[in-house]
């Protein structure tokens, strides 16, 4: 079963959305921070339609992830990069999926290690319920009611496309 | 040597110990400078540490003295967020009679999760690793003339750094090859790595014998040695090793072997100059040389901390992911 998504027009209600929350809460212009891989790529585009003059920041958090334990360390290939200073700024913080919430724990625990931001919007393509932790995103793509064995799958960078995926029954 | 399973790797072969690069595949090495590459960026955070190995013990054990290296491991342990213990044992227990298996004991009585092991004979931080409990891991820290693996990575990851590539670089090492750890691990990932050539330069004295073997080329003259070069290594020229008339003096090997702008001219114009340190300076490098624009040895010191982030944080990583198998 696989079902697919109008990414652009998401994209194009999620920057409308944005610019009115970033106007009503935040006082300097905001920068934004990409979670490695999809939500740079998610990011890229919504830092293009918002025309931002910062640099797009890039976060991998693989050495913040909560399972060390349970699968060892991930070489990085796409190291972070956040050129520009954090502390005392209105961070729109991108990623593609939002899920367990796990992620998202993991960068801003990341972003804390650069400074302190004055407030983090989260911005999220896809809400797929299931959370783990007590995180929401300020501005969603869409929203979906998915059962463990789907998957969302999202391709890209150009075209950026979406598709919900049933697992096979393997594990 | 046939050993039927290799003590450094967990069964489905990732690094569980860091002993040698000598039995390691070019895989694990390219892993350790790709991890590597990642740890590099920390140093630029304003907060320089990650959460990896919050709660885990590392114990330096060191018996035998090193600035440079112990407190690069302890940075790099203290960036992961890990609790460390420095043991100068040279000043210490067995120097009151303790045998090495009792300190060991008493030290995973302390639940230690890791031990970096420098010791002047051969083969220690393997005698360790195979006495240590499953879930602990032990990275060698130089062994007497035998390895010094991190250090032979992280001058992996400064050459790949600024080469990008091994395949096409001609490397030579220079002088004391003979008392020279640091020597034979970078012989055996620069082969491993598969670059064009290996040379070693130096006195017949200082050369070990059948170091032809290992797939290098013997060179006594610096100049021919030195012709077509990419990287230029210069070894210390290992004094309280030397127990019998190795050389006839500093200065003749100054003359004959030390790197200067002079000699410098032999090898390509866009040759990178390293040293393990710490640098005799006018013994086996001038001056000029080790402060000059060819000169990489600071960013050696730089990326020795983040390469040791790597090794730390794989061998503990696949020892917690597998149950310490």
């Amino acid at each position: 079963m696989t079902q697919k998504y109008d990414v652009e027009a998401m994209l194009q209600q999620m920057t409308i959305e944005l610019k009115n929350l970033c106007s009503e809460v935040c006082e300097h212009e905001p920068a934004m921070i990409g979670i490695h891989t999809g939500g740079v790529w998610v990011a890229e585009r919504l830092h293009d339609s918002l025309g931002l003059n910062q640099p797009l920041g890039k976060l991998n958090i693989s050495f913040y992830r909560d399972d060390f334990t349970r699968i060892g360390v991930h070489p990085q290939v796409n190291p972070s990069s956040l050129p520009f200073s954090v502390e005392d700024r209105c961070i729109i913080l991108v990623d593609d999926v939002l899920y367990t919430g796990r992620t998202i724990r993991a960068a801003l625990n990341e972003i804390y290690d650069y400074g302190r931001p004055a407030r983090v919007i989260l911005v999220t393509l896809v809400d797929r319920g299931g959370r783990e932790l007590p995180i929401q995103a300020d501005v969603v793509g869409a929203r979906m009611a998915l059962s463990e064995v789907e998957q969302v799958k999202l391709s890209g960078p150009t075209p950026l496309q979406l598709a919900v995926v049933t697992k096979p029954n393997s594990n | 040597m046939s050993y039927r399973h290799n003590i450094q790797l967990t069964e489905d072969k990732k690094l569980k110990h860091f002993l040698s690069i000598e039995g390691l595949r070019r895989q694990h090495l390219v892993e350790i400078m790709d991890t590597a590459e990642g740890f590099a960026s920390v140093a630029e955070q304003s907060v320089k540490k990650v959460p990896l190995l919050r709660g885990k013990t590392i114990v330096n054990l060191f018996f035998e003295n090193s600035t440079r290296t112990r407190s690069t491991f302890e940075l790099a342990a203290n960036r992961l967020s890990a609790d460390v213990l420095n043991l100068d044992i040279s000043t210490s227990a067995t120097s009151k009679g303790e045998s090495l298996l009792d300190t060991l004991a008493n030290m995973e009585a302390m639940q230690v999760d890791m031990f970096v092991v420098r010791h002047s004979t051969s083969g220690a931080a393997h005698f360790i690793a195979q006495h240590v409990p499953k879930h602990v891991s032990v990275i060698n820290a130089g062994d007497g003339a035998h390895a010094h693996p991190t250090q032979a990575m992280l001058d992996m990851f400064t050459i790949r750094r600024h080469f990008g590539e091994f395949a096409p670089l001609n490397v030579a090492i220079i002088g004391d090859i003979l008392h020279s750890r640091v020597a034979r691990s970078q012989i055996h990932a620069l082969t491993t790595l598969g670059v064009n050539e290996v040379r070693v330069i130096g006195p017949k004295t200082l050369m070990p014998c059948g170091i032809e073997q290992m797939g290098v080329h013997v060179h006594h003259d610096l100049k021919q040695g030195l012709k077509d070069v990419d990287v230029v290594i210069a070894l210390r020229l290992q004094r309280e090793r030397m127990t019998g008339a190795f050389i006839p003096s500093e200065k003749e090997f100054y003359n004959a072997y030390g790197l200067t702008d002079e000699t410098m001219t032999y090898a390509k114009p866009t040759a990178i100059v390293m040293h393990p340190g710490p640098i005799n300076r006018g013994v086996e490098i001038a001056s000029s040389v080790a402060d000059g624009p060819q000169s990489v040895i600071l960013k050696q010191v730089t990326n020795g901390v983040a390469v040791r982030m790597a090794v730390m944080s794989m061998c503990m990583g696949n020892v917690a992911a597998r149950g310490g198998m």
